[in-house]
């Protein structure tokens, strides 16, 4: 027997210009923030822009980006929702407020299904706010989207960086390009960060200060992009277009 | 209308397979459909005839129901799944994605969400038959 769902999902995406996955070997370096504000951030430069919520056991864009009472339409598929000018997709449509206990082949029967009923149709960029680790949704997102590419975070802990480094050893192995490593929540000066990733022939696309303003401006969108934390990741952004929306 | 989809993979991995078996025209496409996405058979009966291209112009879809059966990973129970023990939103949910079923139900006998799946998931392509107009494609050819 054979799992038909697989062979539509590079039909699926082929509309979708760049694939950006938002990932960290380590949780709570703040992926989703900077999934989302890159999402929105890209967005509001005129870039058609899709936001994809992968970690599926612990979803947190849409609290991020205020996220409520919407449902994706029907037609022929699924089409995600546009919120604040981004196509956005979520579990959290379907399982509201319910815990989703999943285990690793569940959460790779949830990607495959929403790969493959999912019309995003044209986009110049879709960001992809993984789940920690190294597991099954990195697995499978290099496994089904060949043309996946790697936005790595940090924090300046070395705890974090000891995760991300395996990260990336395993991305380079297997031949899987990361676009740059960024460096949140940054508190005081350390060259530390930038020197490991760069010797390990990673691009440093650069830090993102500590911001104690960040948490009152979760649910607000016009509140998120006048913080310093968007502030910079527009910086990086405007720095790395042509890397990270080439066409 | 998710159904359109799902009967969009069906038709593109059976042309897939069809060019991998050397088939020119397909004759008959066996479909497994699982209960506890709760396919709505007509509207995906329908999709399968307007989706179908040149290759299946004369093929029989022979869909086969498969009753959903889940089993409990902490106590073992086995049951079966009846959507109409649920609410309606919360089907519509599992119709969706099926693993949502794991926010919704828990073991009848000791309340685990930590249940496996057994059969009846969702949209399966079994097989298909049809005639060999030209050779399958051999391994030694790709040498």
């Amino acid at each position: 027997m054979i799992d038909p769902r697989k062979t539509i999902i590079n039909e699926r995406l082929k509309e979708i210009a760049n694939i950006i996955a938002v990932s960290s070997g380590k949780g709570g370096v703040g992926k989703s923030l900077i999934a989302s504000t890159l999402a929105l951030t890209l967005a509001k430069k005129g870039y058609k822009t899709g936001l994809f919520d992968l970690d599926f056991t612990s979803p947190s864009t849409h609290l991020i980006l205020g996220v409520k009472n919407v449902t994706p339409i029907e037609e022929k598929g699924i089409i995600p929702p546009v919120i604040h000018g981004i196509k956005y997709m979520s579990i959290i449509y379907y399982s509201g407020e319910h815990a989703a206990p999943l285990r690793g082949e569940d959460i790779s029967n949830v990607l495959i299904e929403l790969l493959a009923i999912t019309r995003w149709s044209k986009l110049d960029c879709l960001v992809i706010d993984m789940p920690p680790g190294i597991s099954d949704a990195t697995l499978d997102i290099i496994r089904l989207i060949k043309r996946i590419r790697f936005l790595v975070v940090t924090t300046p802990s070395r705890l974090a960086y000891e995760t991300v480094r395996k990260l990336l050893n395993l991305l380079k192995d297997l031949n899987i390009p990361v676009l740059g490593v960024m460096e949140n929540m940054k508190m005081q000066d350390s060259n530390f960060i930038r020197k490991h990733v760069e010797e390990a022939g990673v691009a440093y696309l650069g830090e993102i200060p500590f911001d104690k303003q960040l948490e009152e401006a979760i649910g607000d969108v016009n509140r998120l992009l006048e913080t310093e934390f968007s502030g910079r990741i527009a910086e990086i952004i405007e720095r790395n277009s042509r890397l990270l929306v080439p066409k | 209308m998710h159904e359109w989809a799902l009967a969009e993979a069906v038709i593109s991995t059976a042309s897939q397979l069809a060019e991998k078996e050397g088939i020119s025209e397909i004759t008959e496409v066996k479909i497994k459909v699982g209960e506890l996405q709760q396919v709505e058979l007509d509207i995906f009966e329908y999709a399968l005839s307007q989706l179908k291209t040149e290759k299946f112009k004369n093929a029989k879809f022979i869909i086969e129901t498969v009753q959903a059966e889940l089993k409990c990973r902490v106590c073992g129970y086995q049951w079966l799944f009846k959507k109409d023990e649920l609410k309606e939103e919360v089907q519509e949910a599992i119709h969706f994605i099926p693993e949502i079923a794991h926010a919704y139900i828990k073991c009848p006998k000791c309340g685990s969400p930590d249940f496996e799946i057994v059969k009846g998931r969702g949209v399966w392509l079994e097989s298909i038959k049809g005639s060999q107009k030209y050779d399958r494609p051999k391994k030694d050819d790709n040498k």
